[in-house]
């Protein structure tokens, strides 16, 4: 039986299909990321299946429990972390975690061992006001509070979002501490480059997944030819490479722009072209796909 | 007009005993792409209220679109365009009653809004959307309108608070593209962002640490000097260093 499993899920809102006939499977002890940006569904899909909302079509189960008849189970056995700040802003931190351990029937004592790598970083502001908490603090005290009933399943929605890219790492770092004890993790984010943190990820946009795959492979599956360009003005490049032969798309990608071509493109007559319009210093080499490159050929089919 | 259109000396702001921002010192040029950059906690936000005539400085001195941050917050308001993250236009009004109310807001006649509003919506290839409610605009089209209505009241300057957070990356790319465009028509563009290839697309790039600026140079000298492959290591880098908590 697989932790989490996903058969056509359906769910609308009004005329807004928020999911669109969603399949997928995760293993249980899996680090299994939803990568898209907003408007994807990732939230109906957490709301789902942490039994908040009912579906319109389709089925899921949670630890082979179903998300409509066995919500009772459920909530039991799963640890939920929404992407709005959730907890009590007037309740002290050590009074939040309290909280949620008597929500549980638990104390905070009988799962220290397990919070204890993420809440040691805060327990020296523990009388401190959750509200008066600073946005990594706050994120920190959620996952511990969503960890205090030691579930078997994890799900964070969005968790490193508006979060500088220091912490956004050592958030990772925690997920994968939490993964080598077993639990499952169903985590979302609108960063491409926090794939490679999962094991297995599933792009989503508008509602659907577009693939599904382990970051690794999804990368070799890309099936184009990549060239990365770079110039003294990287505006006007933009618009020249457009007009070039053999450039089927050419968009900003960090230091250079990505460029995805056809058969017909050839380096030097591209480097010709780009110089003649008025770019100087041109270099163009063969780009290694990221999973954004993937993600930006698969919305455009 | 070629003087700096930000320069600051020794930008203070203290909150009882903290001091959120620590006597900055920097210059914008005029039609720059500017990157203000820092980790969580650092002092962005409150540095760029001070820069937006939001707040007055503690202590220190400097000008923005050519007023006085310590005493002319007013002005400044008035002579800047701003977009925060979360996109701020009226869903119930339609794309051209938008633009009327926030030309109205700056101040313009009624004959300068329409031919301004016109002059937008043609560049944006938009103008068959005119009585559309924004509302019903795909999230792409929104913010490219939020974008040219902070610069209806054609602003030397534009400050964009993390304007690209949650948007899917052609959408992105699109916007990045905007901003492009508007800065090489000559409007300076004062970004943050936390995705670091974004950092790679400005002028120049300040990196913030501890209510500090601890880094200023264009990506390529920043690259050089922190002898890394990316902006995100240069990032990483200095924001490692932070003493303060988050």
């Amino acid at each position: 039986m697989a932790a989490i499993e996903v058969h056509n899920l359906c769910k609308r809102y009004g005329k807004v299909t928020a999911l669109d006939h969603l399949s997928f499977t995760v293993e249980k002890g899996e680090l299994f990321g939803l990568i898209g940006p907003d408007g994807a569904g990732k939230t109906t899909l957490f709301r789902l299946l942490a039994t908040l909302l009912n579906p319109d079509e389709g089925s899921a189960t949670v630890e082979g429990f179903d998300i409509v008849g066995d919500y009772r189970e459920i909530r039991e056995i799963v640890g939920y972390m929404p992407g709005r700040f959730s907890l009590y802003q007037d309740l002290s931190v050590e009074e939040n975690l309290d909280f949620f351990a008597a929500l549980f029937g638990t104390r905070v004592a009988d799962a220290y061992e397990l919070i204890e790598p993420v809440y040691k970083q805060i327990e020296p502001f523990k009388t401190r006001r959750a509200g008066k908490l600073s946005g990594g603090m706050k994120q920190k005290l959620a996952l511990s509070c969503a960890l205090i009933h030691r579930p078997k399943v994890l799900f964070l929605d969005e968790p490193t979002t508006g979060v500088d890219a220091v912490s956004r790492s050592e958030f990772w770092d925690m997920l994968s501490d939490l993964k080598q004890r077993g639990i499952t993790i169903l985590v979302s984010t609108p960063y491409m480059d926090e794939a490679s943190r999962c094991d297995r990820v599933a792009l989503c946009n508008e509602g659907r997944i577009l693939t599904i795959d382990t970051p690794c492979h999804i990368v070799e599956n890309f099936d184009k030819r990549l060239y990365a360009v770079s110039g003294d003005n990287m505006f006007t490049l933009l618009n020249v490479s457009r007009a070039v032969s053999g450039v089927v798309e050419c968009y900003p990608f960090g230091s250079a722009h990505h460029i995805v071509a056809d058969a017909a493109f050839n380096e030097n007559e591209f480097i010709a072209q780009a110089t003649l319009a008025g770019v100087r210093n041109v270099d163009v080499y063969p780009a290694e796909p990221t999973i954004e490159d993937v993600f930006i050929n698969l919305m455009k089919q | 007009m070629n003087d700096p259109i930000i320069s600051v000396r020794k930008l203070t702001k203290r909150f009882g005993d903290f001091t959120a921002v620590n006597a900055i010192s920097f210059d914008v040029e005029r039609g720059e792409i500017f990157g203000f950059l820092g980790a969580n906690g650092a002092g962005k936000t409150t540095a760029m209220r001070m820069l937006c005539g939001l707040s007055f400085p503690t202590s220190g001195s400097g000008r923005v679109a050519g007023f006085d941050v310590m005493r002319e917050g007013e002005k400044i308001k008035r002579h800047i365009g701003y977009m925060s993250q979360r996109f701020s236009l009226y869903n119930d009004l339609t794309v051209w009653e938008n633009m009327q109310f926030f030309a109205g807001i700056y101040g313009m006649s009624q004959r300068e809004s329409i031919a301004r509003s016109n002059e937008l919506l043609q560049r944006l290839n938009f103008a068959a959307e005119k009585d559309t409610l924004v509302g019903s605009l795909p999230l792409g089209w929104k913010q490219k309108l939020s974008f040219v209505i902070a610069t209806i009241h054609n602003p030397g300057i534009v400050f964009l608070d993390e304007p690209t957070g949650g948007v899917d990356p052609i959408t992105r790319r699109q916007f990045w593209e905007l901003i492009y465009e508007a800065a090489d028509s000559g409007t300076t563009i004062f970004v943050t962002t936390h995705y670091m290839d974004e950092a790679e697309y400005c002028s120049r790039v300040s990196i913030m640490v501890d209510g500090e600026v601890r880094a200023l140079d264009t990506p390529a000298n920043l690259k050089k000097q922190f002898a890394a492959e990316t902006m995100d290591e240069v990032f990483r880098t200095l924001a490692r260093g932070a003493k303060r908590g988050e």
